[in-house]
C-alpha cells in the first residue's frame, strides 16, 4: 500500500511535468547556414505584420524581412529599394516609381507594381485598421474615400508590372520617406488573403520581400530569419541569419550580453550605466524625438501662457538630462531637435530661431519669477497645487520628483499622481490632468510630424493647444510646393508654439545600447532602428 | 466515490462562472482599452477596430456572446497579438510552463519530505539546525532574488549555464532551480513539523513499545499520516506553478503562460485575460478535487462524500 500511494503520488505529478513533452527542440542555430547575429532589440513584437505595426520593435523586425520602394540609407539620405528611381510631377501631385528587373518573393513568386497596389489598399481597408493608415496615405487621392471601403477609389496605379503611380491630393514633399516607412511594404496578396491575419504569426505563410525572411518564431523566445536568397541584393548580405532574442527584461538582457550569448542588446539596465561610461561597447546616439509635459490648456490656470512660460524657465534641463537621466538624454533647448530636416536637407534645429536655441538649457529662476508675476501670481501667491501625472517607467518618477523640487524655487506647489500605464494613456487623451508627461519619436524625419501633433484638431493633440496662428502656419506648409516658403511656415509654427509655451520641452531622446566590437557594418539610424542586414561577425 | 466527484465537477464549473463572470466585469471597469496606444489611432480605426471584436456593443451583450462562444469551446482572438487566437496561445505556451513547473514541483517534493522527516528525526541537533536555517532563507528570500543570484554566479560568473531560452536541458537548470527554491522549503517545514505531530501520537509510542522496527513503523505509520498536509498544499502549488511563473519566465526568457497573465492585464487584452483566469481557475479546482481523492487513497479512513 506504502509504495502504491507513493507512486499514485508521483504518477500525478510527472503526468503534469510531462504533459509537454520532454523532446528538446532541435538546436534553432542549425537551421540556416552561414553566420549567426544574435540581437536583443525588445520582447516578443505584438505584430510583424508592416500594415498593422507601430511598435519600434516590430517595425525594427520588419525592416530585416521587408524592403519598400525605398530606403533610407546610412547617411539618413532616401535611397533607391525596390524602386531602382523615381520621379515628381511639376506640380508635386504625382510620384512615379519604376521598379527593378526581375524582384521577387522570398518565396521564388514574381513580385510586381500591383503588389504594392494590393498591399497600399489594404492599409486603408476598414477591416484592416491599420493604425498608421492615415499618416503614410491621408495625402493620396481617394484616401477617405477607401478608408470608407472603396479601396478602389485610392490613388494608386500599376501602369505597368514595373511602374507606380501614386497621385496625391495636396502636395506633399517628403512623401519618398513615406515610400521608405515599413508600413507601405509590400505583402504578398495569396498568403494575406488565404490566412487573413495568422499569416503574419506563422514563418510558413510569412512571404516577405526584404534581405531576411522568418525562418522561425518560438513566441516570447525568439525569432530567427534567414537570408532570403531572392532578394536583388543578397549578394551583399553577408550574414546567414539573425537571431532575435525576444528578451523582456533589461538584467536578463544584459546578463545574456554578459555572458556573450548575445552580441548586441537595446536594454540596459539603467543602473549599470555609469559604470559602462567610457566603454567602447556602449553606444548613445541621438534618434528625432522629444521628452516633453503637456500643460491642459482647457483647465486653469496653464490657459496663461505666462504660468506655462514660468514653468518652462524654471527648469534645469542640464540637470534632467546629464544627471537625473545619467547623460543617456539630451537637454532639449527647442521642441523640434536636432536630427530633424529642413525642406533643403540640412538640420532644421540649425535654421530655427535665427540659429540660436528658444531656450537655455540651465534654468533662469529669475525670469520665471518675473513671468509668474506677470501671470498674477507673484512669489507663487495665489496659485493652486498643480497636478502632475506620469506613469512608472524609465526616468519618469526621477523626473517627477526634481519638477516638485525646481518649480518649488518660484512659489509652485506640485503634487505627483504615479498611474499605472494603461490608465494613464486615456487618462492624458481625455484631458484628465494638469500636467502629464508626453513624449514623441518621430516616424519620418519631417519636422511636421512632430509639429502636428500640437494642431488644434490633431487626435494626439493631449493638451489641446490652440493658437490659430500655430494653424494657419501649418496649413501653409501643408499646402505649398515651394521648399523655401515651406520652410519658412515650419519655423513659424514653432516659433508660435514656442513663444506660447505649448508645451515643455525637456529633453531629446536618445538610444543608447551595448553592442560588441565583434559586429562591423551595421548602422544606427535617427529613427531608431538598428540596420544589420549588411552586419558581419569579426572572427 | 463517483457520486463525489460529479458533486464536485458540478461545484466546479459553478465556481469557473462566478470567477469568469467577476473577471469579465472587473476587467471592463478598469481604465483602457486594448487600442490604446502612446501615439492617438484615428478615430475612424479605432471604431472599425472596436467593431471588430464587439468592443462598441454594450457590455451585456458582450458578456452574453463572449460566454456563449466560451462555453463551446471558444475563447476568441487575442486583441493585441493580432492573428493568434487565445487557444493557440494557451495550447502553445502552457505545455512550456507546465513542463518547467511539472518538473520543480516534482523536485520540492522529493527534496522537501525527506528533509523535512531527517528535520524531525534529528529535533534540536545540528542537522535539523542547519535545516530550519535554510528553509527559512527559502521562504524568505523571493524567486526574482534567487534568480538573479543564480544568473549571475552560473550563467555570468562561471559561465556554466545558458541565460535564456530552453534549447538544451541545461536552460531547464536554473529555472527550475529558482521555482524549487520556495516550494522546497514550504514542504520541508510543511512535513518537519507534521512529523513531529504524528511522532508524538500515542500509536507511534506503542508501535515502539511492542518492539516494531523503528524504519517499518515510520514509514508504514508515521510518513502515511505525516504526509497529508503536504499533499493538501501539493493541489494549489501544482496548479500555480505549472501555469507558469511571471518573474521566473521574463528572467530567464522562458516562452510560457506566466507572462500573458501579467501581459494581457497591463496590456488590456480581454480575451487572453479571459481565457487565462479560466483556464487557471479550471486547473485549480480540477487539481483540488484531485488532491481530495488522493487523499483518500492515503488515508482510508477519510470518507468522501
Amino acid at each position: 500500500m506504502k509504495k502504491r500511494v507513493l507512486s499514485i503520488l508521483l504518477a500525478a505529478v510527472m503526468t503534469v511535468s510531462l504533459a509537454g513533452g520532454m523532446v528538446m527542440s532541435a538546436s534553432a542555430e542549425e537551421a540556416a547556414e552561414g553566420k549567426q547575429l544574435s540581437v536583443q532589440v525588445g520582447p516578443d513584437p505584438e505584430t510583424i505584420d508592416p500594415a498593422l505595426n507601430s511598435a519600434v520593435d516590430g517595425g525594427n523586425m520588419i525592416l530585416h524581412s521587408f524592403e519598400c520602394l525605398l530606403t533610407i540609407d546610412q547617411e539618413g539620405k532616401i535611397a533607391p529599394g525596390q524602386a531602382e528611381t523615381w520621379e515628381t510631377s511639376e506640380d508635386g501631385l504625382t510620384w512615379t516609381f519604376h521598379l527593378r528587373d526581375g524582384l521577387k518573393w522570398s518565396d521564388g513568386s514574381d513580385l510586381t507594381a500591383n503588389d504594392f497596389v494590393y498591399s497600399w489598399r489594404r492599409v486603408c481597408d476598414p477591416e484592416v485598421a491599420a493604425p498608421y493608415a492615415e499618416t503614410v496615405l491621408g495625402m493620396v487621392e481617394g484616401f477617405s474615400d477607401a478608408i470608407d471601403g472603396n479601396l478602389e477609389a485610392l490613388g494608386v496605379t500599376a501602369v505597368d508590372d514595373k511602374t507606380l503611380e501614386v497621385k496625391l491630393s495636396a502636395p506633399c514633399t517628403y512623401f519618398d520617406s513615406l515610400a521608405a516607412f515599413a508600413t507601405l511594404s509590400p505583402v504578398q496578396e495569396a498568403t494575406v488573403e488565404a490566412n487573413g491575419d495568422a499569416w503574419a504569426v506563422d514563418p510558413a505563410t510569412y512571404v516577405s520581400n526584404g534581405p531576411f525572411y522568418v525562418s522561425e518564431w518560438v513566441p516570447g523566445s525568439y525569432i530567427i530569419m534567414a537570408k532570403n536568397p531572392n532578394y536583388w541584393n543578397a549578394d551583399a548580405v553577408k550574414l546567414g541569419s539573425i537571431k532575435w532574442n525576444l528578451i523582456e527584461d533589461a538584467n536578463a538582457a544584459y546578463s545574456a550580453y554578459q555572458s556573450g550569448e548575445v552580441l548586441m542588446i537595446k536594454d540596459v539596465p539603467t543602473e549599470e550605466i555609469p559604470s559602462l561610461d567610457g566603454n567602447e561597447e556602449f553606444h548613445i546616439e541621438p534618434i528625432i524625438g522629444t521628452y516633453y509635459l503637456s500643460y491642459n490648456i482647457t483647465v486653469e490656470p496653464f490657459d496663461n501662457a505666462n504660468v506655462r512660460k514660468a514653468l518652462n524657465l524654471a527648469i534645469d534641463r542640464e540637470y534632467v538630462a546629464n544627471t537625473l537621466m545619467q547623460g543617456t538624454y539630451t537637454p532639449a533647448t527647442n521642441y523640434i531637435g536636432p536630427g530633424w530636416k529642413d525642406t533643403d536637407g540640412t538640420d532644421f534645429a540649425d535654421n530655427a530661431n535665427g540659429g540660436e536655441p528658444y531656450m537655455s538649457a540651465t534654468a533662469d529662476i529669475e525670469g520665471a519669477k518675473a513671468a509668474l508675476a506677470e501671470a498674477g501670481y507673484p512669489d507663487g501667491e495665489g496659485l493652486p497645487v498643480l497636478h502632475y501625472t506620469t506613469n512608472d517607467s524609465g526616468y519618469h518618477k526621477a523626473v517627477a520628483e526634481y519638477l516638485q523640487q525646481a518649480w518649488k524655487e518660484i512659489g509652485v506647489t506640485l503634487e505627483v499622481e504615479v498611474v499605472e500605464w494603461s490608465s494613464f494613456t486615456p487618462m492624458r487623451r481625455n484631458q484628465e490632468y494638469e500636467i502629464a508627461r508626453n513624449g514623441w519619436v518621430g516616424d519620418y524625419s519631417d519636422p511636421s510630424n512632430m509639429l502636428d501633433i500640437l494642431y488644434s484638431s490633431n487626435g494626439n493633440n493631449d493638451g489641446k493647444y490652440n493658437s490659430p496662428d500655430f494653424d494657419a502656419a501649418m496649413d501653409t506648409a501643408r499646402t505649398t510646393v515651394d521648399p523655401v516658403e515651406r520652410s519658412a511656415a515650419l519655423h513659424t509654427a514653432e516659433d508660435t508654439l514656442m513663444a506660447d509655451a505649448g508645451c515643455c520641452p525637456l529633453a531629446y531622446y536618445n538610444d543608447y545600447w551595448l553592442q560588441s566590437s565583434k559586429i562591423t557594418g551595421m548602422w544606427h539610424s535617427a529613427y531608431g532602428y538598428w540596420h544589420f542586414m549588411y552586419a558581419d561577425i569579426a572572427e | 466515490m463517483v457520486r463525489y466527484i460529479l458533486k464536485r465537477l458540478g461545484l466546479a464549473i459553478v465556481t469557473i462562472w462566478i470567477v469568469a463572470t467577476l473577471t469579465f466585469f472587473l476587467m471592463n471597469m478598469v481604465p483602457g482599452g486594448p487600442f490604446l496606444s502612446e501615439k492617438a489611432v484615428s478615430p475612424k480605426a479605432l471604431a472599425t477596430l472596436e467593431e471588430k471584436y464587439g468592443l462598441d456593443k454594450p457590455l451585456f451583450e458582450q458578456y452574453i456572446t463572449y460566454m456563449k462562444g466560451a462555453v463551446h469551446g471558444d475563447f476568441g482572438d487575442s486583441l493585441k497579438q493580432r492573428g493568434r487566437t487565445v487557444m493557440s496561445i494557451i495550447t502553445t505556451k502552457f505545455p512550456v510552463s507546465a513542463r518547467v513547473g511539472g518538473l520543480a514541483v516534482l523536485f520540492s517534493f522529493l527534496l522537501g519530505v525527506p528533509l523535512g522527516c531527517i528535520s524531525a528525526l534529528n529535533r534540536g541537533k545540528a542537522g535539523d539546525n542547519a535545516i530550519i536555517v535554510i528553509a527559512t532563507c527559502g521562504i524568505a528570500v523571493p524567486s526574482f532574488v534567487v534568480c538573479t543570484v543564480l544568473m549571475y554566479i552560473f550563467g555570468v560568473r562561471l559561465k556554466w549555464l545558458p541565460t535564456l531560452g530552453l534549447s538544451t536541458w541545461k536552460n531547464y537548470i536554473m529555472p527550475i532551480a529558482a521555482l524549487a527554491f520556495y516550494p522546497t522549503a514550504y514542504i520541508t517545514r510543511l512535513m518537519r513539523s507534521s512529523m513531529l505531530d504524528v511522532l508524538g501520537q500515542d500509536y507511534m509510542r506503542t508501535a515502539r513499545a511492542k518492539g516494531l522496527n523503528q524504519f517499518i513503523s515510520l514509514f508504514k505509520h508515521a510518513l502515511r499520516n505525516a504526509v497529508l498536509p503536504v499533499v493538501t498544499y501539493l493541489g494549489p502549488l501544482l496548479a500555480y506553478t505549472v501555469t507558469g511563473s511571471f518573474i521566473v519566465e521574463k528572467i530567464f526568457t522562458i516562452p510560457g503562460l506566466g507572462g500573458e497573465f501579467i501581459g494581457s492585464i497591463t496590456s488590456r487584452d480581454y480575451t487572453v485575460i479571459m481565457g487565462t483566469t479560466i483556464f487557471l481557475a479550471a486547473l485549480m479546482v480540477i487539481m483540488n478535487v484531485i488532491v481530495d481523492i488522493v487523499y483518500k487513497l492515503v488515508d482510508p479512513r477519510i470518507k468522501l462524500k
